[in-house]
């Protein structure tokens, strides 16, 4: 059966895991290949590196980092932050990468969506969407969640899958960082509404808060960092919850 | 010396970063004399499969594959492509290693909807051959894929996801993943090393 999927995200700024670690038994806690090679080996299902580097050089260690990752790491990995063209997505498949999430630069210009499936697949290509609930509506925001547009949440990711996205990754910016768990109902209507796999990300404070997310909010996949980098929650300990809550996961 | 198949499919990347991990030495290469004389052959495969048996076609490698007599390993489009027949594309004959058709995985069934591509880690069952020595029933492996082989006298490995089909085929010195090993962590990395230690 296949498996729900459990997936670390890492915060990259100029080569290093800028997300504060707390594992004591990590050397080297600033290097993103280490902390991903340990959630992998813990039994993380995937992993999301995003780049938030605003400098060029930034970039440029990022993409050689991509490159490192792909070496050492042997679960499927997706890269973010800043994409902006299909010459960054080529770039950044021919340095390893297994996907790419595409945020803001595809609420400006969607068919960048389109170029990049056509290019290199769908399954190459995650959506990567902020939204906010402003009056009952729920609203697509962008640099972060800092800039609110006139797109509606549900036509904004259907667009996306015609336009060939193989994946969504949602994140309510009402509810990252609460630790308060994640809009269920939420994500439950958008996995009804598309035939692609959505990726929850934003809320988790708890186990309980994953296994709602993955059962009631019909979500494919669950994204966390904070929980996962101050070790608030092991990933074994969770897939083994997770498994006792009759949620099907990877052990 | 192992050989990874080049014929401009792409991304050839995760299979040589999966081989240098075992620390296999390889080329990666698309030279007939040199896929003859290797030890190994793996044919690795991202894409479309009419386009991808286009290229084989275009490098002569298709009537080249099916005489190699070493051990020889497809993986996912790779795979495919060792069928008879592939429904991606319009329609395509293939290579004919494997006597089966490559058929779309379906979307709806009596139990319910499926989503397609079907992406992520599922079990894989009924494990034949020493590809697969040391693994366990039931064991997760990584898919990407939205076709796949049906099952016949050569499956070696079955998964449920929609309709039963051939997670994968062996059938003499040739072998084929319809999930990708080189990103299935621990348990791809051991069928590989199975498949490195093949005589």
């Amino acid at each position: 059966m296949l498996a729900k999927r459990i997936i670390p995200c890492l915060d990259v700024c100029d080569g290093r895991t800028v997300t504060a670690v707390r594992f004591v038994d990590l050397r080297n806690v600033g290097d993103p290949v280490e902390l991903g090679a340990r959630y992998a080996e813990q039994g993380a299902d995937e992993l999301v590196y995003l780049d938030i580097s605003a400098t060029f050089e930034g970039r440029r260690t990022f993409t050689s980092l991509v490159s490192r990752i792909a070496a050492r790491i042997d679960i499927p990995f997706t890269v973010g932050g800043g994409i902006a063209s299909i010459d960054d997505a080529g770039r950044l498949l021919d340095a390893g990468a297994d996907k790419i999430t595409v945020n803001s630069a595809a609420v400006r210009d969607p068919a960048l969506i389109d170029a990049i499936a056509a290019k290199y697949g769908s399954q190459f290509v995650v959506v990567a969407i902020d939204a906010r609930q402003i009056d009952g509506v729920w609203r697509v925001t962008t640099h972060g969640g800092r800039r609110l547009t006139e797109r509606e949440l549900f036509a904004w990711s259907r667009e996306a899958w015609e336009r060939g996205a193989g994946e969504i990754l949602l994140t309510s910016m009402d509810h990252d960082g609460t630790r308060n768990g994640y809009p269920c109902d939420l994500f439950a209507q958008l996995s009804q509404r598309l035939p692609i796999p959505i990726v929850a990300s934003g809320g988790a404070g708890s186990v309980e808060h994953i296994v709602e997310v993955l059962t009631r909010g019909r979500a494919d996949a669950a994204l966390a960092a904070s929980i996962f980098h101050y070790g608030d929650i092991t990933i074994p300990e969770l897939k083994r919850q997770l498994q006792a809550c009759g949620v099907p996961v990877r052990l | 010396m192992i050989a990874i198949a080049d014929y401009d499919t792409g991304n050839l990347r995760s299979v040589s970063e999966a081989l240098r991990r075992a620390g296999a030495e390889f080329v990666v290469t698309s030279d007939i004399g040199t896929l003859r004389r290797a030890d190994k052959v793996i044919l690795p495969g991202v894409g479309e499969a009419s386009a991808s048996m286009a290229r084989l076609r275009e490098r002569g490698l298709d009537t080249v594959l099916p005489t190699l007599t070493c051990p020889v390993l497809g993986i996912c489009v790779g795979l495919q492509l060792m069928c008879r027949s592939s429904d991606e594309g319009g329609g395509v004959d293939c290579m004919g290693i494997f006597p089966v058709r490559v058929v779309r995985l379906p979307e709806a069934t009596p139990e319910g909807r499926w989503k397609v591509p079907h992406m992520g880690w599922d079990t894989i069952g009924e494990l034949r051959t020493p590809l697969f020595a040391g693994l366990d029933e039931e064991t997760y492996v990584y898919y990407v894929h939205s076709y796949a082989p049906q099952c016949g006298a050569d499956t070696i490995a079955v998964t449920d996801y929609g309709m039963r089909f051939s997670a994968a085929l062996g059938r003499g010195n040739f072998f084929g993943t319809q999930f990708h090993p080189e990103k299935s962590g621990a348990a791809g990395a051991r069928i590989l090393e199975n498949f490195l230690n093949m005589k």
